[in-house]
């Protein structure tokens, strides 16, 4: 087994896949105890006695899309800075104290949001909320720390990017899904852009966003809200709040025609094929149909016996995989995709054949209410899943409180969730699944002459 | 190196709280005589149960590599009276979640189900060990499934460096067979060998199991037999020989059009069952371990700039042992950060860890063990782990004390016995500068 190489930072790139659900009689998920500080910082606390342990959390509700133009890369290259030393403590040492302590760390960046967090034994727990409110507002960067970091970013960037055929195509289609709006642009940067950052984009950015009444603080595992208030207000409480800007990107237009990329690659020896429509998110202007879209993703893409797996990889024996995903987390918007790489011997314009007739069956014919409420038991299910593993409630909280939603809105999901009927579903489906607010990706190997 | 005194006022680094406090494990024996290790917790209604049988991949016949492997993705597919759609059909209106891994040593299943569910999920993993069909649809569907991802990872950079460094490694000997197989020996594998590996394989000799949740000892000890007990007393397995790794000091470049080189490197390392096993393992922290403060990180990635990632790590086998480590980064800087790396391997070689060094390392490794314990089927894992490295039952409680008796001579030793620069056997794929092979690329 290979261990995670070490790294600071992770991009989440990944869709909340929102896990939890539950009989709708049992209000409560996960049942938090929240308060806000006099600066306006929030908290929230999962208590979970699995372990002695707690996770702390903070999260800065500004991501990649609040770049400056011609600063892609910025919010990250931050993240990784944020490492590099206060007025009180050298490049490092925040990191040094947590592994003496016996704590892990990372942090990570998206469009939306930027977290740090820490899992650390329970009576560590004031030594780590110490250290991350200093470096909310104390932080010191000089060239020698920034320079040589961003050095290892444009390395993060071959790995994660460059040196993979499968993140170009994705990035070529992030790019070609948003007309005009900032999702369009990779979280890790455009690499002649990463080059042009520097201590001062980054400082810049830091003292624009980085305000406790801009942060969410989490804490999960093995400790009560009546043990992290005080913590609280003595550390992150004496941080002063600041005026920081409204999140207000610049809008996407209506989309009128279907896009269509293709890398091909000798790195490439398996095809595969995505079609992505943009979607609303939870937390867009417009978002009734969100909870018919998850029921959807479920019914279409969920395991072994939905729709699209039953039809192009058992019954057809077309593709060796096959599946639909639907990205909701987003601040302004998301998107729904589907997405099959054929079998060995089958050619992919075979497979996408199929894989728009069934969207054009879904279209045409709707779901069943069997479906749904096979989908809905399915659902129900994950919420105790979900309260089984520490970081998944930490997760889920940050992430929606850092993308327009509240508390009461990741409690209320099961009970919304059950709301969902077949009409919805079929309804949703045929406002969101257009072609013209489509992009098509092929992923393909490069023939050989 | 920033490797700072701290005031101790800050640094409690004594007292953490250990996490047997929070866990206890008790051995469950059934009257049919099948021993489960297991962690009762019924705060939430579920149950993660995890078993493994001894041997894996290793022993998959010449010529038919992949067997384990494509075994372990079939036995879910139709079981029983059930056929494969029926079958999953079950575990997703049910949210069960049941799936098999085989390893070089091992051949393992997850189980992870609502306490309400237990005994239809207990059915299902038992007609899976005892009755799997292996219909010609899930085993086509399968087999495609397989030589898809081995398609997916032929021309991927890890991958290659991977499977290049396996093959330098054991030239002759099953640890340097891909355990997933090739296109060739997949595509050979027939229903006959996939019967004959659960007629032989399946046995409750080389069982171990271990339980996490919302279960009691009682119903556990019943759930054993009647999930087991059908299963052949003994196993029919060939053992796998003793070996030691081979390819000291060569150094393989695999020339592909990528932009930045992938390095794999290694050499022979120290077995789990050695005294100087846990002495080793500080020191491995010290040196391409841990977070954010190893030597090769703060050497290669904090103070240059070389690399995005860049660690090792001891990789003990049953019949072998290794050290390995990886790093990635362009192409004109792959030389610069193997010199490093080599200069590191040596320093730790000659003059082992500090003192300062060795107290922090054991601090963290010490302190951080509890954050092991953040889920179910984690503890359900590490129960299995522990059996088949014959770690006794009490090894929760023992595991810390293991790490701070690790002294100072104890380190230098290990590292001294560990680690020579001379020995490492490099891959590289890409187009390093200045960099050509000193030996062939072995065949695969």
């Amino acid at each position: 087994m290979r261990p995670l190489p070490s790294c600071i930072c992770s991009i989440i790139a990944l869709a909340f896949v929102a896990l939890m659900s539950a009989d709708p009689a049992e209000a409560r998920v996960f049942d938090p105890e929240t308060f806000t500080l006099d600066n306006g910082m929030q908290v929230v606390v999962i208590t979970n006695r699995r372990a002695p342990i707690v996770t702390h959390m903070v999260w800065y509700k500004v991501g990649a899309a609040d770049e400056s133009p011609g600063e892609s890369g910025n919010a990250h290259f931050l993240e990784h800075l944020l490492f590099k030393g206060t007025k009180t403590l050298g490049p490092g040492e925040f990191s040094e104290i947590i592994a003496r302590n016996g704590g892990q760390e990372n942090a990570f960046t998206s469009q939306d949001y930027t977290a740090y967090f820490q899992t650390v034994a329970r009576d560590r727990l004031e030594i780590v909320m110490r250290y991350e409110a200093d470096r909310m507002v104390n932080l010191v960067l000089t060239d020698d720390v920034v320079l040589p970091e961003r050095d290892v970013i444009l390395e993060e960037r071959r790995s994660r990017v460059d040196n993979s055929p499968g993140a170009q195509l994705g990035e070529t289609m992030n790019a070609a899904a948003y007309l005009n709006h900032p999702y369009r642009l990779p979280v890790i940067g455009w690499e002649h852009e990463i080059r042009a950052l520097n201590t001062q984009t980054a400082l810049a950015f830091y003292r624009k966003w980085y305000a406790p009444n801009n942060a969410v603080l989490i804490v999960a595992g093995d400790v009560s809200s009546d043990e992290v208030r005080p913590l609280a207000e003595k550390y992150y409480g004496k941080v002063a709040a600041r005026p920081v800007p409204e999140r207000r990107r610049i809008e996407e237009p209506p989309q009128n025609a279907a896009r269509r990329v293709t890398l091909e690659s000798a790195q490439v020896r398996q095809p595969s094929l995505t079609i992505r429509f943009l979607a609303p998110s939870v937390s867009s202007a417009v978002h009734a149909q969100t909870y018919p879209l998850q029921v959807l993703q479920e019914i279409m893409g969920g395991g072994a016996t939905s729709r699209l797996y039953r039809s192009l990889v058992v019954e057809q024996g077309l593709a060796t995989s096959a599946g639909a995903g639907y990205d909701s987390s987003g601040l302004d918007s998301g998107d729904f995709s589907f997405y099959a790489s054929p079998r060995p011997g089958i050619e992919i314009e075979q497979v996408e054949q199929a894989l728009r007739a069934e969207i054009t069956r879904l279209l045409d014919s709707g779901v069943t209410e069997e479906e749904v409420a096979t989908a809905r038991q399915r659902l129900r299910a994950s919420a105790i899943y979900a309260r089984d593993s520490l970081g998944t409630a930490p997760n889920i909280f940050g992430r929606a409180l850092t993308t327009g939603q509240s508390v009461e809105d990741v409690e209320a999901w099961p009970a919304r969730i059950e709301a969902v009927t077949a009409a919805q579903i079929d309804a949703a489906a045929r406002a969101v699944l257009r072609d013209v607010q489509s992009v098509t990706g092929l992923l393909l190997p490069k023939p050989t002459s | 190196m920033i490797l700072r005194t701290f005031l101790s006022a800050l640094v409690l680094v004594f007292g953490v709280v250990l996490p047997a406090q929070a866990i206890e494990v008790q051995r469950v024996v059934s009257p049919g005589g099948i021993e489960a290790w297991l962690v009762e917790d019924h705060s939430n209604p579920v149950i993660s149960f995890d078993l493994s049988f001894r041997g894996g991949s290793a022993l998959n016949p010449q010529g038919k590599e992949g067997l384990a492997n494509m075994v372990a993705g079939l036995i879910d597919e139709g079981a029983g009276d059930l056929d494969s759609q029926a079958f999953q059909g079950v575990l997703d209106d049910r949210s069960i979640s049941l799936r098999f891994t085989a390893s070089q040593d091992s051949f393992g299943g997850e189980l992870f189900t609502l306490s309400e569910n237990r005994a239809l999920a207990f059915k299902l993993l038992r007609l899976a060990l005892t009755q799997p069909r292996f219909d010609s649809e899930p085993v086509e569907r399968i087999r495609a499934q397989i030589s898809a991802g081995l398609a997916r990872s032929a021309e991927n950079p890890d991958s290659i460096a991977g499977r290049t460094l396996r093959s330098l490694f054991f030239p002759d000997h099953p640890y340097g067979r891909p355990g997933e197989g090739t296109l060739d020996s997949v595509a050979a594998i027939t229903v006959a060998d996939m019967r004959g590996f659960v007629a032989r394989r399946f046995a409750r000799d080389t069982l171990v199991v271990g339980v996490v949740g919302d279960i009691a000892p009682e119903d556990l000890a019943s759930l054993l037999d009647e999930t087991f007990l059908d299963l052949p007393a003994t196993a029919q397995t060939t053992a796998v020989a003793e070996t030691d790794p081979q390819g000291d000091g060569a150094l393989v470049v695999v020339e592909r059009d990528v932009p930045q080189s992938v390095v794999a490197f290694g050499h022979a390392g120290i077995k789990r069952d050695d005294r100087d096993y846990y002495a080793a393992y500080v020191v491995n922290y010290i040196l391409g371990g841990g977070g954010f403060s190893s030597r090769l990180y703060e050497e290669v990635r904090e103070k240059r700039g070389l690399a995005y990632s860049v660690y090792s790590y001891l990789n003990p086998l049953d019949r072998s042992a290794l050290v390995l480590g990886g790093v990635a980064t362009q192409n004109g800087r792959v030389a610069t950060s193997l010199d490093l790396i080599r200069q590191e391997w040596r320093r730790m070689a000659e003059e082992g860890p500090s003192e300062s060094e060795l107290e922090n390392a054991k601090t963290f490794l010490t302190g951080s063990f509890p954050l092991r314990f953040s889920s179910s089927s984690r503890i359900s894992g590490m129960l299995v782990g522990m059996q088949l490295q014959r770690l006794g039952i009490d090894y929760l409680d023992r595991r810390n004390s293991l790490i701070e008796a690790v002294t100072l001579e104890d380190a230098r030793r290990a590292a001294k016995r560990l680690y020579d620069p001379d020995k490492l056997t490099v891959v590289i794929v890409g187009r390093p500068d200045g960099i050509v092979s000193n030996r062939e690329m072995p065949k695969s």
